[in-house]
């Protein structure tokens, strides 16, 4: 092939340390673009938490005036979409950017500048979803989207519209990094890595992309048939015109329940990784962990209408979908046990990641039975829609996600920066989540229980909810504080010099082996694999620790050179949504001039020099 | 074409490309699963006509409004695109094998049944309109253009693709090794017309 | 240091679970809760709460096994870096096997009722049971009697023993019907008819509201089950039938025999409302009838419970003197609420679809003497 040749000029002036804006508007590398998705992703977190700790003073009190309605139900709107599309995803896409290529030995992803596109409409489509504040209109009508409530009748202004095309903006997001990862991780192991040797966090990231895959075009097609409903008067889910505003339900929850696991499937890899290290000793039934991890999100597919039990399915689909449900349990239990199993008989060194990583289980495990709990569809008929189902998805998505993602944060910060976090603000961080955690989110279930709706602005005093409600708010505050702590933290710990030891943890994957930060080409030599822990096998070869690897020069290794491509057509691919946004007033032409701004980036991206096997005339190959 | 970094030595011994376009066309299965399951709820919950195979009486003006699904054109655009793929499979071949006239020949052949489909489609849309099935008019109207829109849209960039590939050829840059850059698209164009495939009975013959 | 003692430390690790065991003894008696869904008071409830206590004993059971094992794993196998390595287990088959076999035998054991729950809420409730609509409305409920007739909004008004079955559907977006003590929530759908059944077991007034985000105000479409012995209830309903054409209220309004010891009665005796229903002869009900016909509140508003006009945007009024609460069952229907919620309900339910019509201090007197004599 022709591709071997090329551009060796460009590829040898790139090894010098590149700083400067420039450097991070055109970077391909998957270390960088990782960085980007996790500080981006961490600034839209705090944006989320600073969204529920406003609906938690305005819920402090019964018949509170703190907010408005509208205000509020934007706030609880863009708290659940951002905590979802614009945190706990991207963030989870910072380890597989960061952290997949290393763990399986490799120098970048398979399609860096792929991945980089994946980052800029990431980022857009976050601003897109994020300007509407700026409007007074962010999106008001629930994550969900409910029909018919989204039609222009009952929601006129734009808010649906932001909800509705930043989110396909995301998805198109989703749906290219998910290529690439899959494809990554299929093709670009290192020698010796057989899929059964991979790590356990590649493992569930490869699952979660396959779910990206198959499931977000599902919500595509949702919303861009409410697209045309808002926009060019279709009927799809509104019953004036025969269409059925349950379609919508069905439509969403095809996808939303996988999302659920494609939230919770990396923070299940993160733990899976850690809890060997801090106990020094293997993953327990590491095939089981595989397997169980496939099963759930195979039978993620085929439970979607728990989300729906209380529109009056009938016996027999909500006998089908109550038992699949309930079936998911048996592989959770499993990976639960083998945790368990894993730290069973260890010697568990309690640094701060493990502090995470054990608070994950244990929380887990309560977030796991809750939902036991409403597979029954008799006792979810009453469960559903109150705080009850806000207290179990927050021990799912924030005391597993959340804690797991923190976990990883704390496991991974000196590789990717060079600097140790403080262990001690690291603990005080950890109680102060810990705690904070429960006293907001385990009240929940009982005032669901006792009659609190979701979604409700406010609520009466004579319920008698109010004891509970303040006790969550107090919990938000703490929740406010540990994470303030954590950005201390990060502060104190970037002004530390950069001598974090190539591997702190003792760890057992091959990302430890390279100095910590790797340098750009991560590793000198391609690695060769003989078993599932590479690392621990080459320290019991040579008896005790490796020495500090050193970076190397990096001479004649092929880079991906920078690109600014990526960013036009990211730029091009959310133009076109904005104008369709606009079109309204402006009508097509504005769509016409962004299809061909995102074509013109794809050409000149498809075409570029250093990259392109077209781009020297003449076909060479001759 | 790609970022070749990596299409050496995988693991797999796969293109990554190659690879990558088949995850892609998984992924897509999902997005016209939905589309066409979504025709076959709305078509028969539409309130008012025109419908696809029967007449339709307006019971406000009596106007008549014929059925609107017209067999002969369609069958002659889908067989011309079931054709291309045939066409680019030896469009394909002759590039593997530098046969230069027999690529271009052939990727010409399925270019020109590619803009007959996208024209006969746009054809079709302005003469349904015409006989009063609008997007907004019923459910059967607006799943059915949403549908058939949105194949529409993936053949004409699958026009453009090969037009560019076929723009490349021209200028003597798509030799044997590079073979594999008109491949990933013929991969996409066969999927195309597989969706077609479905499309077509569920539409159009299908009552 | 205190804290250098393991058993100390322990502890220290123990008090948050300790917090929330109080808080859990503390915030869980139900009685606290008029809204709780943990105290049945019908068939359909009760075999909802019975699925869910049985789960739920399974899950303590769960909990308490798992956390007590991952706890003891915490503690017991604490190790300092210079400790030696420890075995080396990469899995374990039979152990692997048992702890997928167990919780598939647990399941298993949920599944039973779970399922017999299933196809016992959605059995048909029989021909005798009284069928009442319900329509949701944004944000308010309506409740058509169909077999008497009679229309009223926001407080639906059942008999004691006697099993009802709500068919419902709104009339614009989704909403969820929830009378927690008497049953789950059940949707309510635009065009599409979803149902519900149960059979009250004691009498009362007992709060319910919607389920699902419908909208601005989805927080106050709240609502009232009253629920009378089966005399009361027939009561009750004659005498809706007699709130038919217009003026019958005037003529209803005065003591009449049909009006049981109920509704008005009891509510006098909680307070809620104030006992200032005017009779008819009364100037300030003259001019609030004048009133309501100048300011356009019939526009919105039917006063007939038999006969009224459908498909008004605004609920029922006919017995709204009566109602213990207001604006779709969190308001208090006393004097001053209802004259305030008259002159601007916009600033008490904003985006309410019931716009401020200008009215005076003055003149909302005089309608709120109108409608409480509509009770």
């Amino acid at each position: 092939m022709a591709t071997t040749v090329l551009g060796e000029q460009q590829v040898h002036a790139a090894h010098g340390e590149k700083t400067g804006l420039w450097s991070w508007l055109t970077t391909v590398d998957h270390k960088r673009i990782g960085i980007l998705y996790g500080a981006t992703a961490f600034f839209f977190f705090l944006l989320g938490g600073l969204e529920a700790l406003l609906i938690r003073i305005q819920l402090a009190r019964p018949d509170n005036t703190f907010l408005d309605p509208d205000t509020y139900n934007q706030l609880f709107t863009m708290h659940g979409t951002s905590m979802i599309f614009l945190a706990i995803m991207p963030l989870s896409a910072m380890f597989f950017n960061y952290m997949i290529p290393l763990l399986i030995g490799a120098r970048d992803v398979a399609f860096p500048r792929l991945n980089a596109f994946s980052y800029w409409v990431f980022l857009l489509g976050g601003l897109f979803l994020n300007v509407s504040f700026l409007f007074g209109a962010a999106p008001d009508q629930g994550w969900y989207g409910y029909a018919n409530l989204t039609s222009r009748q009952y929601s006129p202004g734009p808010n649906v519209d932001f909800w509705n095309l930043g989110l396909q903006i995301l998805g198109i997001a989703s749906l290219a990094a998910g290529v690439n990862f899959f494809v990554t991780v299929i093709n670009l192991r290192a020698r010796g890595m057989t899929m059964m040797r991979m790590p356990m966090f590649v493992w569930m990231s490869f699952i979660t992309q396959i779910l990206i895959l198959l499931a977000f075009p599902v919500i595509t097609v949702a919303l861009i048939l409410l697209m045309f409903d808002r926009f060019f008067g279709t009927h799809f889910f509104i019953p004036a015109g025969g269409g059925d505003p349950l379609l919508w339900q069905h439509l969403f929850w095809i996808f939303g329940h996988p999302e659920v696991y494609i939230l919770i499937l990396p923070a299940f890899g993160i733990i899976s990784e850690i809890l060997p290290v801090f106990s020094r000793k293997p993953l327990f039934g590491y095939a089981a962990m595989v397997f169980s991890g496939a099963f759930i999100a195979f039978l993620g597919f085929g439970v979607w209408s728990h989300h729906m039990f209380t529109t009056g399915m009938g016996p027999i689909a909500d006998t089908f979908f109550s038992l699949s449900t309930m079936l998911i349990a048996i592989p959770t239990g499993v990976k639960i046990f083998n945790w368990m199993g894993t730290m069973w008989g260890g010697s568990l060194q309690y640094k701060t990641p493990m502090y995470f990583a054990v608070a994950f289980i244990a929380m887990f495990i309560i977030g796991g039975l809750s939902g036991v709990m409403h597979a029954s569809p008799t006792a979810d008929l009453q469960q559903n829609d109150t705080y009850f189902i806000v207290a179990h998805f927050h021990y799912v998505l924030f005391g597993g996600s959340i804690f797991a993602l923190t976990a990883g944060a704390y496991y991974w910060w000196p590789k990717m920066f060079g600097r140790m976090l403080d262990e001690g603000l690291g603990k005080v961080h950890f109680w102060l989540m810990f705690v904070g955690f429960n006293l907001t989110f385990f009240p929940m279930h009982i005032v669901g229980l006792n009659g609190m709706p979701r979604r409700t602005y406010t609520y009466p005093a004579e319920l008698g909810l109010d004891l509970l409600n303040q006790i969550e708010t107090v919990g938000a505050f703490i929740l406010t504080a540990a994470f303030t702590v954590f950005l201390w933290n990060i502060f104190k710990t970037s002004r530390k010099p950069r001598n974090a030891p190539a591997d702190p943890w003792n760890g057992a994957t091959l990302e430890w082996a390279i100095t910590s930060p790797p340098p750009e080409w991560n590793f000198s030599e391609e690695p060769v694999v003989h078993g599932r822990d590479p690392l621990w096998e080459a320290k019991r070869q040579r008896g005790g620790p490796l020495p500090e690897p050193s970076p190397g020069t990096g001479a004649g290794i092929h880079i991906p050179n920078p690109s600014y491509w990526p960013l036009v057509s990211a730029i091009g691919v959310t133009a076109i949504f904005v104008a369709i946004m606009l079109s309204p007033k402006l009508g097509a032409i504005p769509v016409v001039v962004a299809v061909a701004l995102t074509f013109f980036g794809l050409y000149n991206w498809l075409f570029e020099k250093g990259y392109s096997e077209f781009s020297t005339p003449g076909g060479g190959g001759h | 074409m790609s970022d070749s970094a990596h299409t050496l030595a995988t693991s797999t011994g796969l293109d990554s490309r190659k690879l990558a376009i088949w995850t892609f066309i998984g992924s897509e299965c999902l997005f016209f699963a939905s589309l066409i399951s979504n025709y076959l709820v709305q078509k028969p919950r539409s309130l008012v006509g025109p419908f696809a195979h029967e007449a339709w009486t307006d019971p406000a003006s009596g106007q008549v409004f014929e059925p609107i699904i017209e067999i002969p054109l369609v069958t002659v655009g889908t067989a011309l695109l079931l054709f291309s793929s045939l066409f680019i499979v030896l469009a394909l071949n002759g590039a593997q094998r530098g046969n230069r006239k027999q690529l271009l020949g052939w990727l010409g052949a399925t270019l020109a049944c590619g803009i007959f489909f996208v024209g006969m489609q746009v054809y079709e849309f302005n003469h349904f309109v015409h006989k009063g099935l609008t997007l907004q008019q019923n459910l059967f109207g607006a799943s059915f253009y949403v549908l058939t829109g949105f194949h529409g849209t993936h053949v004409t960039i699958g026009v453009i693709w090969l037009l560019t590939m076929f723009v490349l050829a021209l200028r003597r840059q798509l030799p044997p090794e590079r073979a594999v850059n008109l491949e990933i698209a013929a991969l996409y164009w066969h999927f195309v017309d597989v969706v077609w495939i479905i499309i077509f009975p569920v539409v159009y013959l299908i009552k | 240091m205190f804290f250098r003692n393991a058993a100390a430390r322990r502890l220290v690790g123990l008090v948050p679970w300790l917090c929330l065991l109080a808080l859990a003894v503390a915030g869980c008696s139900p009685e606290r809760y008029p809204q709780t869904a943990l105290l049945p008071l019908s068939d359909f409830a009760r075999i909802g709460d019975d699925v869910q206590d049985q789960t739920f004993y399974w899950a303590v059971g769960v909990f308490v096994l798992v956390e007590g094992a991952l706890l003891y794993a915490i503690f017991r196998f604490r190790g300092r870096p210079d400790d030696p390595q420890p075995k080396q287990v990469h899995g374990n088959t039979t152990v692997e096997i048992i702890w997928t076999v167990i919780p598939a035998l647990i399941l298993a054991a949920i599944a039973v009722p779970t399922v017999k729950g299933i196809f016992e809420t959605n059995a048909n409730p029989g021909p005798d049971a009284l069928r009442i609509e319900v329509i949701g409305h944004q944000w308010w409920w309506e409740f058509r009697y169909p077999e008497a007739g009679v229309v009223t909004a926001n407080e639906l008004v059942i008999p004691v023993g006697r099993t009802v079955e709500l068919i419902q559907h709104s009339a614009d977006v989704v909403h969820s019907f929830w009378p927690p003590r008497f049953a789950g929530k059940r949707d309510v759908f635009p065009g599409r008819e979803t149902r519900l059944w149960f059979k009250a077991d004691s009498a009362g007034l007992y709060p319910g509201q919607c389920a699902e985000f419908c909208g601005i105000q989805h927080a106050r479409m709240a609502f009232h089950v009253r629920a009378e012995s089966q005399d009361e209830f027939a009561g009750w309903l004659a005498r809706m039938q007699t709130l038919g054409a217009p003026g019958a209220a005037k003529a209803a309004a005065g003591p009449d025999s049909l009006r049981t010891a109920s509704a008005g009665a009891r509510l006098q005796q909680q307070g809620a409302a104030a006992d200032s229903a005017q009779a008819p002869g009364d100037p300030l009900y003259a001019q609030g009838e004048q009133l309501f016909k100048t300011k356009g509140c019939l526009g919105c508003h039917a006063l007939q419970a038999k006969g009224a006009p459908t498909g008004l945007i605004g609920p029922n009024l006919a017995n709204v003197g009566s109602r213990a609460y207001i604006a779709a069952g969190w308001l208090k229907n006393t004097d001053a609420n209802l004259e305030q919620w008259i002159q601007n309900p916009q600033a008490l339910k904003k985006g309410v679809l019931m716009p401020n019509l200008g009215v005076t201090a003055e003149e909302a007197k005089a309608l709120r003497a109108y409608l409480r004599a509509h009770n």
